[in-house]
């Protein structure tokens, strides 16, 4: 599409993208909460935006005059309904002359938002939809064409969610103490799926996909401006500023995947690298240790501020690993702390470790625990036990890529 | 995609800005950069210092000369800038509109280059130099 109302076009959607968050937000508290109907009147006031813009120009203010032509659209609405509730009869009454000067967006109706585009009450992928909509400011087409899926998918998914959230009458609120940790993980937990369905996805455009995770690092900054005091959204940030630095290097010119040992790392962004240091410092700075999202961070730093594999602090990875451990017992983590041991400490502790987790029957039916042992084995010389662990960890790899690897790597055993 | 925002201001500009209170534009500047934080699209921003402490090196002969500021002929001056990561260039024509200049001001909004733009260079011979310079830093 090109021509003038292609170009009406991209500066509304420009003005939607920087506006759009605090327009529901305002609208959300506005309605009592409903941040169904907010985004449906937000979205109204977009189609007006589209037919006056071009021969207005854009408004001074174009976040005021977005929500104030929503607001009388609404009005409008209500007091065409006879049957409409008392509440929305009383807020057309109140408010006859939405003035564009009162607009005044408030970051708590922000930050409520975004806390009710994660309510427990939605699934995680209803969260992840609702949140890049309302909060990212994105359409159903761009998330449906940013997650590889059709786009009434997507459309169904934010309808069904603004229907749960209206049954299940969500306030519109920030949680109380008692919840605050557990629903900010939700949140944050959101955000980072957005950043690894970019970062880690086999499919797919690889443009697009540095695309989805450029979206995930803006809603952690968005979230960072809004919670400052919170070391974990820091800690967020950081991870991901830190990880989205090696993106270019991560893959060779056919394609393939390029593990971090075998990674130019003048390809690293070391802009970005130093963003990622700032931001573990700010959430180091607040004095509340670290969570699972710094210590992670603290992981990615070591790897991105040393000049080569050999030169890396891997003692203070595998400490970095013991405390994500204690944190957030799990046993990928405990597996990545055997992998640090053994270039801190060699094999030998390392596989122990490794014992032990296959002793507990963890990760069973994974190929990462016998390729590690494999791995470990052959370092060790013990070439047999190597040879067979290596063929158990391909005969239980997810994809030919990785099966082909370990099969090879049996191979030059001999 | 990342864009720059290069401050330009003029002599006009410099001359209205010495009837606004300094203290003023503080405020208005940081509302600027405080909007742009928070709607997570500013990876950073620099201010510079008068041109008197700066110097020019000019290529324009045969050994690079180094002439002390202020520049001389030099009509708009370069006063700062800001980085914007956003997801179009309309997004930042907007931006760039809201910054709070004065008359005679000037943002000059330029796309900062990514590896997209150096695709047909991959096997250039520089590059492929580095990487073998970089090899033979690991064989050490």
């Amino acid at each position: 599409m090109t021509g003038p109302l292609a170009d009406a076009r991209r500066t509304v959607d420009a003005v939607w993208r920087i506006e759009s968050a605090r327009i529901v937000a305002t609208l959300a508290k506005w309605t009592g909460g409903d941040v169904g109907l907010a985004e449906d009147l937000a979205q109204e006031a977009l189609v007006d935006a589209l037919t006056q813009w071009p021969e207005s120009g854009v408004p001074q203010n174009a976040g005021a005059w977005l929500t104030a032509v929503a607001k009388r659209r609404a009005i409008d609405r209500w007091r065409r309904d006879d049957r409409l509730a008392e509440k929305y009869r009383t807020l057309a009454q109140e408010l006859d002359e939405a003035h564009e000067d009162e607009w005044q967006p408030i970051d708590d109706d922000v930050l409520r938002l975004v806390f009710t585009a994660c309510h427990p009450v939605l699934s995680r992928e209803a969260q992840v939809a609702l949140t890049l909509r309302v909060v990212g400011g994105l359409s159903s087409e761009e998330i449906a064409r940013l997650f590889l899926l059709p786009v009434p998918t997507v459309q169904q998914r934010i309808v069904r969610a603004k229907k749960t959230l209206a049954a299940a009458k969500a306030p519109f609120e920030t949680p109380e103490p008692s919840e605050w940790a557990e629903r900010l993980g939700a949140v944050l937990g959101v955000v980072y799926l957005v950043f690894t369905e970019g970062y880690s996805a086999t499919s797919g455009d690889r443009w697009v996909r540095t695309e989805l995770a450029e979206e995930a690092l803006r809603l952690g900054r968005v979230l960072a401006g809004l919670l400052p005091r919170e070391p974990e959204v820091h800690g967020l940030v950081a991870l991901m500023e830190l990880q989205a630095s090696r993106f270019r290097a991560r893959t060779g010119p056919d394609g393939a995947p390029v593990l971090l040992e075998d990674q130019d790392r003048t390809r690293w962004d070391h802009t970005q690298i130093r963003r990622g240091v700032a931001a573990l410092a700010r959430a180091d700075a607040l004095g509340r240790g670290r969570g699972p999202f710094a210590l992670q961070a603290a992981i990615a730093e070591c790897h991105a501020v040393a000049p080569s594999v050999e030169a890396t602090d891997w003692h203070r990875i595998v400490v970095l690993y013991e405390a994500l451990g204690r944190l957030a017992p799990n046993p990928v983590v405990e597996l990545n702390r055997a992998v640090a041991v053994s270039m801190a400490a060699g094999p030998e502790p390392a596989l122990r470790l490794v014992d032990e987790l296959a002793g507990r029957g963890e990760l069973a039916g994974s190929h990462l625990l016998p390729s590690v042992r494999g791995e470990l084995l052959t370092r060790l010389g013990r070439r047999d036990e190597a040879r067979s662990e290596l063929l158990v960890a391909a005969s239980l790899a997810r994809n030919d890529r990785q099966r082909q690897v370990l099969v090879d790597k049996a191979a030059a055993l001999g | 995609m990342k864009y720059m925002l290069i401050m330009r201001a003029t002599a006009e500009a410099i001359e209205a800005s010495k009837d606004v209170d300094f203290e003023e534009i503080i405020n208005q500047m940081g509302a600027y950069n405080e909007a742009m934080m928070k709607a997570g699209v500013l990876l950073a921003g620099e201010g510079l210092t008068d041109p008197e402490e700066g110097f020019v090196v000019d290529f324009g002969a045969d050994k690079p000369v180094v002439t002390d500021g202020p520049y001389g002929e030099v009509h708009e001056l370069f006063n700062g800038f800001w980085i914007l990561e956003v997801s179009s260039k309309e997004e930042a024509v907007e931006w760039a509109s809201r910054a709070p200049l004065g008359r005679g001001s000037k943002l000059e909004v330029r796309r900062v280059s990514g590896e997209e733009d150096f695709a047909d260079y991959a096997d250039n011979e520089y590059i492929q130099k580095e990487a073998g310079w970089r090899e033979e830093q690991a064989a050490r």
